[in-house]
């Protein structure tokens, strides 16, 4: 009677310890986040003013912006997703229409699962390998196509797990019309999967807007405006790096400015992300 | 037969439908060969170091540039402490964390705390590398690099890992960095793997009179631990090739030290330190040597982390 009622109460007490705990992982976790916000959003609108967009970066010393930077930031990010996007986007439709199942079709989706989580500085040093090295130079294209890597992965999957949940009934339909495959995939499915396509590229977009390692030999940077795709071009998150890394404190201040533009987009962007995902599965119903 | 009687009527048509088979089989095949290609430019820009050094690039500790002689070793130690050390302190948060947005949490605060820490996955690598090295180093090196170096610095056996100056960079406070990375990720697999364990063997389990405690201990996590190391391995990955925040806050400093307090390197630092300022050829190699290991290492991690996920979503699919 005495013993069990003992192990009874030390039971709940573990349980009630356990508990609690769970609860300060929890705040522990989410105490990080707002530190870390807050340290950005503090130091960064110290900072921001509106030379930021209209100057381009200074030497030491001297003050200026950012506009270069974000002006490469923009155009690197885009001509990588205009490389990664489209060919994600037809590797994806292969696996969820062609290789649904069987070896092949798990292998190479298995490759993408990996390529998605592997680490981007070697993404970076590949790319220096197949282009930068036999070109001789740096260039944005260069750094554009290590950025391509990145969003491939992401892109291949959210579109393989779109298309696979487009109702068969709907291909049974079209293909029963006499229209060929092809046309049944790029005008019904990828259509009906777009909300969900397009929800991966904007979340391919936030994942390398704030990537930096493999810029830096890619792209390098650069202190000058250029929209030369075959010179080195500078982006935020580099220029970010290498201002934190000076002794300058005005270099600090600009460094701040720029993580806190990177991160409101990068919030901004995964926020639109879903709710544009979810806007459109409510329209479906 | 008909499939055939289609295809010779309709010559135009199927022909569209082979060249946009070998479009998407193409596009597919890329995929593919970005990773072999990854691997194999590495191995090959590699290949003087390799060629120069032998075995011993990898238990050397030499990291020279003016005599040419480099090693791997501190970088590649530096790596594996900082991992570990993170997962240490990420494995038990993050299970804290899925435990309570599935089992203790009040169903209306679970979705926005959900989606809060997902949000800290969402936050580049160097925002986290600018406030470890301008917030979190010095927080550290004024409050609790002394504190470990006066009471545990002096312990026998142990000592020697927690004794050093108050510098606020070093391994400890890139581990702690890379800690608050991956909490996210592994904690967002473990969530969403908790929530897939049928209510039924819960429910079974709470009749008999089991704590939540006991549920989670003995019914949840057996039921889902394979994805549960997968999920682990995940992180790990991610905490091994991690580069911006760990190239901020651990020093920069070609040394092995037995000492946690004190400032070290990690593969991706290097590199991502070096690299343009690589002078010959072989200095140059051995950093894409470097970025070899790291990949050979990073692939065998994940690997195994897909394989375990990927058995529960079979197991998934079966119940």
């Amino acid at each position: 009677m005495n013993i069990s009622e003992k192990l009874y109460r030390r039971r709940r007490l573990r349980n009630a310890a356990a508990l609690a705990l769970s609860g300060c992982a929890t705040v522990f976790g989410l105490f990080w986040l707002l530190w870390i916000l807050w340290t950005t959003l503090v130091n960064g609108a110290h900072a921001l003013n509106p030379a930021l967009f209209t100057h381009s970066t200074p030497p030491p010393g001297e003050s200026g912006g950012l506009a270069n930077a974000l002006f490469g930031s923009l155009l690197i990010s885009a001509l990588a997703l205009a490389i990664g996007a489209p060919i994600g986007v037809l590797a994806g439709t292969w696996l969820a229409e062609y290789a649904r199942r069987g070896r092949l079709g798990e292998f190479i989706r298995f490759l993408n699962d990996i390529l998605l989580s592997a680490p981007s500085i070697v993404l970076g040093l590949f790319v220096y390998a197949l282009v930068v090295k036999p070109a001789g130079h740096f260039s944005a294209f260069a750094g554009a196509l290590a950025l391509a890597l990145i969003v491939l992965p992401i892109v291949v999957r959210t579109c393989d797990e779109m298309l696979q949940l487009v109702p068969n009934a709907m291909r049974e339909a079209a293909l029963s019309l006499g229209v060929p495959q092809w046309k049944v995939t790029v005008q019904i499915l990828w259509r009906s999967a777009r909300p969900g396509i397009v929800t991966g590229i904007l979340l391919a977009l936030a994942r390398i807007s704030g990537e930096t390692a493999p810029l830096l030999f890619t792209a390098l940077n650069n202190q000058y405006w250029t929209a030369k795709l075959d010179a080195p071009m500078a982006s935020v998150p580099v220029a970010i790096f290498q201002f934190a890394m000076s002794p300058y404190e005005d270099w600090h201040a600009l460094a701040w400015a720029g993580a806190l533009v990177v991160t409101v987009f990068v919030l901004l962007l995964s926020l639109a992300a879903r709710w544009y995902l979810r806007r459109a599965h409510v329209a479906h119903d | 037969m008909n499939a055939s009687i289609a295809i010779t009527t309709t010559p135009s048509r199927s022909n569209g439908d082979r060249a946009f088979r070998w479009l998407v089989g193409g596009c597919a095949a890329l995929v593919a060969l970005a990773l072999l290609g990854a691997a194999l430019s590495m191995a090959w820009g590699g290949r003087e170091a390799f060629a120069t050094f032998g075995w011993k690039f990898l238990i050397s500790t030499d990291w020279d540039a003016v005599n040419h002689r480099f090693g791997a070793l501190v970088p590649v130690i530096g790596t594996l402490v900082t991992a570990l050390i993170a997962m240490l302190i990420a494995v038990p948060v993050s299970f804290g964390i899925a435990l309570f947005l599935t089992e203790v949490a009040p169903a209306w605060l679970r979705a926005p705390v959900a989606s809060a820490i997902e949000l800290l996955a969402g936050i580049p690598s160097i925002i986290y590398g600018m406030w470890g090295l301008f917030v979190f180093a010095p927080f550290m090196a004024a409050h609790v690099d002394p504190w470990i170096d006066a009471h545990l610095g002096s312990l026998p056996a142990i000592g020697i890992f927690f004794s050093g100056p108050p510098l606020g960079l070093g391994m400890l406070t890139a581990g702690i960095v890379l800690a608050i990375m991956v909490i996210p990720f592994i904690s967002s697999v473990m969530r969403e793997v908790f929530l897939t364990v049928p209510a039924r063997l819960k429910e079974s389990a709470y009749a008999l009179g089991s704590t939540t405690w006991e549920v989670a201990w003995h019914i949840v996590l057996p039921y889902t631990r394979q994805a549960v190391i997968g999920g682990v391995f995940l992180g790990l990955g991610r905490a091994l090739g991690e580069t911006m925040a760990v190239t901020f806050v651990l020093g920069n400093a070609h040394q092995l030290t037995a000492s946690l307090l004190m400032p070290g390197n990690s593969i991706a630092a290097v590199i991502a330190n070096e690299f343009t300022e690589a002078d010959s050829e072989l200095y140059r190699s051995s950093l894409i040597a470097l970025g070899f290991l790291l990949f050979v290492v990073t692939f065998a991690v994940l690997v195994v982390a897909r394989l375990m996920l990927r058995q529960m979503e079979r197991k998934q699919g079966r119940a």
